[in-house]
């Protein structure tokens, strides 16, 4: 499919009034108060805004007990500035949703700062769209950091426009004692009698398609035809006899804790996190493989790239990464940070969850982009779940 | 302003007419010409342009023919269920419940006090696979050793139901309330018995509230999407959950604005055909007093 809009064309749209569905669109449209002009923050000087504005995922960053993010208290007393840490991600695609609108007609969406992942499509698309900003890469030293297997994404190569926040696996999440035994396989998710309605799979596209893919023996990382109407027919088939009970986001986690399924697909943080309250829950990346995905910091248009870029680079130190890593437990992209935490928590330093080895990461495989930007292919996959 | 319309006292009527209408006219009526327009673009996402694409309507119906007919069969069952509890209830309330009917009420509406999603998830803990009430239904042998609750029709169906049962109460209550005593005492002295004065009187007199109350509860059933998402399965997802993945998530907006708008067109021709069966002079009769 091609991907490919040209800017001139995508602001025609955007001058007709085209994306209604937000309230500034629609003011717009109606010729009443939105402003058309683009502001343009490339030639801001290079000193920091009194506020930077930073949206990302619930849960994602470290929490003192005054419910305070210490590695950002300390930002903020180090460049006496302050940052607005808004926790308004939920999920890839509804987010996109909101921000749409306002990107869509050139419009700042208030925001310096926003946390994307890279199997949903929607970082490469917005680089593909103009929508993001460049990093001031002069401000972001600590670039050096970054974990060498991050640094040359397919939709970013250069990381001109992206930097990793967190990256987490996708595999089987169980409980052993209702399961009864050791799962190892997708298939006995699939098919086993025994799980028959107590199985969960995720909506999102590149999880529940590229486990099965993997399961099938088939590459996730590069999607054909083929390859993804057997992973389909597959799920199909489990959806039909109601052996998958359920297609959720992270929602799978009550269930789980509750025994309502006994099984499912699971992002590794997640568990390391319930894991806290149920320890007798397991996570474990099946043996035919799992699925790795990066959640990237973006600077949407209108942004400070300077700011931004300054807040990215504090973020990169090894020492403010494993604060961060401690509290989050998802994997860190930052080199260094296993070495720092070491000293104060080794349990989390030698959690495989957290700084998977190195046999776990070669098995932990990438999910192609351009399959889940293939309309045909989503649509398909939004029919499988339901929708 | 005062002045001037106390000079021109036909202007008042519109002159408070235009707050409501400038509401609508902005909330609604231009999104639906935005959405109207939406259904007929084609193309990809974010580059739609417009072209009379009337094939969106025909491929989203047949596509999505199986969660029509789904929405259309939990929104008939749920209303039809919370007509039958809401009836008595607030008939009893009604002519039963002497001082204390504003307690009732208020017992009715309470759960409401706090939030739909938060109510659905409630029930998706009531009904869990090892909670109270299924353990209870294994033991009495209702539900086999493999039965479950959630995940289920039934619990889509009893979501849906719950969710909306005060709007069913509600506008029956307000019309068992206004049906006068003495009708009924005059329908005994003409020898009447209790179910036919009830089959004469006192149904007929409450049937623009069971109107309103099968239209409220009917016409947000039918659009729903939370009960299906959370008490159900793929295989129990109605047509707000297509309308939304392919708003939020596949970002067809033709094919969501047209499923809207089909749903909208589906709803008004059961209205119609609903308001028909009902007798319209009925209900204007309703709608006076």
């Amino acid at each position: 499919m091609s991907d490919r809009y040209s800017r001139a064309g995508f602001l025609r749209r955007a001058a007709a009034g085209g994306s209604v569905l937000t309230v500034p669109g629609l003011l717009a449209a109606c010729g009443g108060g939105g402003k058309a002009g683009t502001t343009t923050a490339a030639a801001v000087a290079k000193t920091l805004p009194k506020t930077i504005v930073f949206s990302n995922w619930p849960l994602y960053i470290d929490v003192n007990k005054a419910k305070q993010h210490p590695s950002i208290n300390q930002f903020e007393a180090k460049y006496h500035t302050n940052i607005r840490y808004i926790e308004d991600i939920n999920d890839n695609d509804t987010f996109f949703g909101k921000i749409e609108g306002p990107l869509s007609q050139g419009q700042s969406i208030g925001r310096d700062l926003i946390v994307l992942t890279d199997y949903s499509g929607l970082p490469g698309r917005m680089v593909q769209l103009g929508w993001l900003e460049k990093i001031d890469k002069s401000a972001v030293p600590n670039i050096a950091n970054l974990q060498p297997a991050q640094q040359h994404p397919a939709w970013d190569p250069n990381r001109d426009y992206s930097l990793p926040w967190q990256s987490g696996m996708t595999g089987i999440g169980y409980d052993p004692k209702k399961v009864g035994h050791e799962i190892t396989s997708i298939d006995e998710l699939l098919t086993s009698p025994k799980l028959k309605g107590k199985v969960t799979f995720l909506t999102e596209f590149a999880d529940s398609i590229g486990l099965v893919m993997l399961a099938n023996g088939d590459d996730p990382s590069k999607v054909t035809k083929a390859s993804f109407e057997r992973a389909l027919k597959r799920l199909q088939k489990a959806v039909d006899s109601g052996q998958i009970r359920q297609f959720t986001g992270n929602d799978y986690a009550p269930l789980l804790a509750k025994g309502d399924i006994w099984a499912c697909a699971a992002w590794s943080g997640d568990m390391v996190q319930l894991q806290a309250d149920h320890p007798g829950l397991k996570w474990v990346l099946p043996k035919a493989g799992g699925i790795v995905w990066t959640d990237n910091m973006l600077i949407p248009k209108g942004g400070n790239a300077y700011a931004a870029s300054v807040v990215m680079n504090w973020f990169y130190r090894p020492q403010i990464a494993a604060e961060v890593e401690d509290y989050v437990n998802y994997i860190c992209p930052v080199v260094g940070a296993a070495k720092a935490l070491e000293k104060n928590d080794p349990a989390v330093a030698k959690n495989t969850l957290i700084f998977p080895t190195k046999e776990m990461l070669a098995n932990a495989h990438q999910f192609d982009i351009t399959a889940v930007n293939n309309q045909k292919y989503k649509q398909a996959f939004q029919h499988l779940i339901g929708a | 302003m005062g002045r001037f319309l106390h000079r021109r006292g036909w202007l008042t009527p519109y002159a408070l007419l235009t707050p409501g209408m400038g509401w609508l006219l902005v909330f609604f009526v231009v999104p639906m010409y935005y959405l109207g327009k939406m259904s007929l673009e084609q193309g990809l996402f974010p580059l739609f342009s417009f072209g009379w694409a009337w094939g969106n309507f025909s491929d989203a119906v047949s596509a999505y023919q199986t969660q029509f007919v789904r929405s259309l069969q939990y929104a008939g069952i749920a209303t039809a269920i919370a007509l039958a509890i809401s009836y008595p209830l607030a008939y009893w309330i009604a002519f039963r419940g002497g001082r204390w009917k504003n307690l009732f009420l208020l017992l009715v509406i309470a759960p409401f006090f706090v939030t739909y999603l938060i109510r659905t998830l409630a029930w998706e803990t009531i009904l869990s696979d090892n909670g109270v009430v299924v353990t209870f239904l294994h033991n009495i042998h209702v539900l086999g050793s493999n039965g479950r609750l959630l995940a289920t029709s039934a619990a889509v169906i009893a979501g849906i139901t719950y969710n909306f049962l005060p709007f069913m109460v509600l506008p029956l209550y307000v019309s068992l309330e206004q049906v006068d005593p003495r009708l009924i005492e005059a329908s005994s002295d003409l020898y009447a018995n209790r179910a036919v004065s009830f089959l004469r009187i006192t149904l007929p007199l409450s049937l623009p509230g069971v109107f309103a109350g099968v239209l409220l509860t009917f016409i947000p059933a039918m659009g729903d999407f939370i009960n299906a998402q959370l008490l159900g399965t793929p295989r129990q997802y109605m047509i707000g959950n297509v309308i939304q993945s392919q708003f939020l998530s596949l970002r067809d907006y033709p094919t969501a604005a047209a499923l809207s708008f089909v749903l909208m067109g589906g709803i008004l021709v059961l209205v119609l055909i609903f308001a028909r069966a009902l007798g319209t002079d009925r209900l204007t009769a309703g709608a006076a007093a």
